[in-house]
């Protein structure tokens, strides 16, 4: 009986105050507690079981010995089985380390850096992610919904990249300037929503979504322009970046096919400065007073619409360094409409799961691109899209707190659920 | 009053359980499934960006790669989808660590990148499509559609009754211009053989600027493009925009006088709307894969290896124009025989369909 009172929902037994809390017993109350750290863990476990229904479901094999359960049920049971634990160790495999590598290194048939592959891949999709979930916690702080972080990072691919291939320069020089140019187009893309929220009172999401639009729609012309357009082919293609501007590889050292680059140290320290911009300067405390109650802030005295433009421009930034971490890394050799993917929209699940906070933001986007990283090697054993699958998943979750604790049957923790919401409506 | 866990989770069995109860089938035998399991030679694939299922030349290509392994059972077929060329490396990296023997990289963006992995292992053999390659183990797979395209306007040359006819792309890049680039040369030869003055809109071959709608997927930017012609006069439209040249088909549909040509694939077997098309400017990009999968796979056992590139012609059958279908009648004998005559001067080279985009020549 004691071990299933600490699991037991408290509803029709009130608290035990008489008795001693001791360790495990406080930490079989807070596993069974709808706080935001289980709540975010129970959506990752809840996400991936349902990834596994879905992976049965969708494999025509697997369905097919579901058809005769009943005449020989361990056939459908062992090819379920066997089918989840072979993809969800594939995704492992393409995100962390390749087993079957392992062996061909214990046997001497690969290099060390043959083994880091899968993680560098995994840093890399990563790196972006850092840089547009940063975007869209900074602006969650100040009660600001950015959508426009896909749009924001456009225009900073599109201003590192004409710095990167329109000047000559020594690395030294070239590099930076280029990055600070994707940061400063982006930043300027950025605040325009802020503006039009501080002077005419529009709305920042729907103004942002349609700045990604036109966004997305003057890249396809701008690719197209002489000015940006390859000189050697005739596809939809940008000029490449020069050597001298090309973010260097981490790793080279070990192998040229670690594709991580030093836009990934360029991301933890964006959001070591987030960190440090949100809690220990004026700035940030204006930022997160404005974001708790824009009309006590007044009140005390801040402007409002300037601190509603200026952080929308600082986070425009950080989804321009996105774009500079893309036109000067992985697509260095040339943009095209699809370089960007959809790094700007999975920012915004990324903060939602790091919960807008620099920290969790960087695991979180770590988790997505190891997602990506391990979907894409795992073809065609996994559907590719079973990444994109467990992102929408466990956001679903993350966003909706009530769900988990419904469906587990946890505790309500004291003061109340955890919901991230970006307010203004 | 709160449900424990488990009993939700019993309640949730429970319902899976009687949903199984329409799964009393019987057992079939134990065998192998149909994939080629134990195949000795694994030919892999990567996509660009638009996926494989894209109506289009991804599509064609995975169709050729599945019949070669259909043809063969001792080859096996992977595939691996990029959603934008920063997945190309990763990708094809992971196919030569997957161990194929074969590997095929869609779309003339992924070239570089095929050479680069080629490079590196010289022993495996490579395949570009759409693209032209010189690295040794690299073989490209290219198509003058120019050729076809050409055929095409001078059909709709000789069909148009309001004396204009359109064309319009959906991204603007090699393999889409120079569908349109042979469909205006073959106009232009109808108005001086023939005496006509056919007017195409849509496409510039000088200037080479045109109208795009800068999708292969939205169907209802290219009907509102396709409407925008017809307004115009044209009354036979050239969509060169995979899926998204249905919306010229809707409009044509929509409009008794208005027919169109399709690109590819056989519209009229591709396609809802048979009916409205006088001919299809055809681009063999299945039957190229699979035979160029059934060649290295003899490569691999000891035939020739398969290097250089492949320019699918009139000549080797790689393009074609389809039949006419239901417009078998539509088209005049006369046409019939000066397109024979084309085709002839073409494949003897006596004439030469231009585009800035045709591919380059071993």
């Amino acid at each position: 009986m004691s071990t299933t009172d600490t699991q037991a929902p408290a509803a029709d037994q009130p608290e035990a105050a008489e008795e001693k809390p001791n360790f495990m017993r406080l930490f079989g109350r807070y596993l069974t507690e709808a706080n935001s750290v289980m709540v975010t863990i129970y959506s990752l476990l809840l996400a991936f079981l349902i990834g596994a229904i879905l992976l049965i479901v969708s494999d025509e094999y697997v369905r097919s010995t579901y058809t005769y359960f009943f005449a020989r049920p361990q056939d459908a049971l062992t090819a379920s089985w066997y089918l989840v634990r072979d993809s969800y160790i594939a995704l492992f495999e393409g995100a962390i380390l390749n087993l079957n590598m392992l062996d061909r290194f214990a046997a001497g048939n690969a290099e060390f850096g043959d083994l880091l592959r899968p993680l560098s891949e995994t840093l890399t999709y990563a790196t972006p992610l850092i840089f547009t979930g940063l975007a869209v916690g900074l602006a969650f702080r100040a009660g600001l919904f950015n959508i426009g972080a896909q749009g924001q990072m456009i225009f900073g691919m599109l201003g590192a990249l004409i710095i990167g291939f329109g000047l000559s320069l020594p690395a030294v020089i070239h590099l930076p300037l280029a990055i600070i140019a994707g940061a400063i187009a982006g930043a300027a893309f950025g605040a325009v929503p802020g503006l039009l929220k501080a002077t005419t009172g529009a709305h920042e999401v729907i103004s942002s979504i349609m700045l990604n639009n036109i966004a997305a729609l003057f890249l396809v012309w701008a690719i197209g322009t002489d000015f940006l357009h390859s000189e050697t082919k005739t596809d939809l293609i940008t000029k490449p970046v020069d050597e001298t501007a090309v973010m260097p590889k981490l790793l080279s050292g070990l192998s040229e096919s670690l594709r991580v680059n030093w836009a990934l140290p360029l991301g933890i320290l964006a959001a070591v400065f987030t960190w440090w911009l949100l809690s220990r300067s004026t700035f940030g405390f204006r930022i997160r007073a404005v974001g708790f109650n824009e009309h006590a802030s007044a009140t005390a005295g801040m402007r409002i619409g300037s601190t509603y433009t200026t952080t929308m421009a600082v986070a425009g930034g950080l989804a321009g360094l996105a774009g500079a971490a893309l036109s000067l890394g992985v697509g260095s050799a040339g943009l095209t409409t699809n370089t960007a993917l959809e790094y700007g929209f999975d920012g915004i699940t990324v903060a939602l799961l790091g919960r807008a906070n620099p920290g969790g933001i960087v695991a979180a986007a770590l988790l997505f691109g190891a997602l990506k990283a391990g979907a894409l090697s795992a073809q065609p054993d996994v559907p590719v899209d079973i990444s994109t699958l467990l992102q929408a998943i466990i956001v679903l979750f993350i966003a909706a707190p009530a769900l988990v604790k419904a469906i587990l049957h946890l505790r309500t923790p004291r003061g109340g659920l955890v919901t991230l919401e970006a307010k203004g409506w | 009053m709160a449900v424990k866990p488990f009993k939700m989770a019993l309640a949730g069995f429970s319902a899976v359980g009687l949903a199984a109860l329409a799964a009393c089938g019987e057992a079939p035998s134990e065998n192998g499934s149909g994939d080629n399991a134990d195949a000795s030679f694994l030919a892999c694939m990567v996509t660009d960006s638009g996926g494989v299922d894209d109506k289009s030349f991804n599509e064609s290509s995975w169709a050729g790669m599945e019949a070669a392994a259909e043809e063969n059972s001792d080859i096996k077929v992977e595939l691996k989808e990029s959603s934008s060329e920063t997945d190309y490396d990763p990708n094809l990296q992971a196919t030569v660590d997957d161990g194929c023997n074969f590997i095929v990289g869609v779309g003339g963006l992924m070239t570089e990148n095929v050479n680069a992995v080629a490079t590196e292992n010289p022993d495996i053999a490579f395949a570009t499509v759409d693209g032209f390659s010189e690295v040794e183990n690299v073989y490209s797979i290219q198509f003058d559609t120019a050729q076809s395209a050409f055929l095409a306007g001078y059909v709709a040359a000789s069909q148009t009754k309001t004396g204009t006819v359109a064309t319009w792309g959906g991204i603007q890049i090699p393999p889409v211009t120079i569908f349109m680039d042979g469909f205006a040369e073959g106009i232009k030869k109808h108005n001086e053989d023939k005496g006509t003055d056919v007017q195409l809109l849509g496409w510039d071959v000088e200037a080479q600027t045109g109208t795009f709608v800068n999708t292969f997927e939205d169907a209802a930017a290219g009907k509102s493009t396709s409407d925008t012609f017809i307004t115009q006069g044209a009354d036979i439209l050239f969509p060169v925009a995979g899926p998204a040249g249905i919306g010229a088909l809707t409009a044509a549909s929509e409009n008794e006088d208005v027919t169109a040509i399709w690109v590819d694939t056989d519209g009229y077997e591709s396609t809802e709307y048979g009916a409205e098309l006088i001919t299809s400017a055809e681009k063999g990009l299945e039957t190229a894969l699979k035979d160029s999968v059934l060649a290295a796979y003899d490569a691999a056992n000891g035939g020739e290896a398969i290097t250089g590139s492949y320019v699918g012609t009139l000549a080797n059958g790689g393009v074609s124009l389809a039949p006419f279908h239901d417009f078998d009648a539509a088209v005049s004998d006369e046409t019939k025989a000066e397109l024979d005559a084309l085709t002839q001067q073409i494949i003897d080279g006596t004439l030469v369909v231009e585009s800035a985009a045709s591919p380059k020549a071993q």
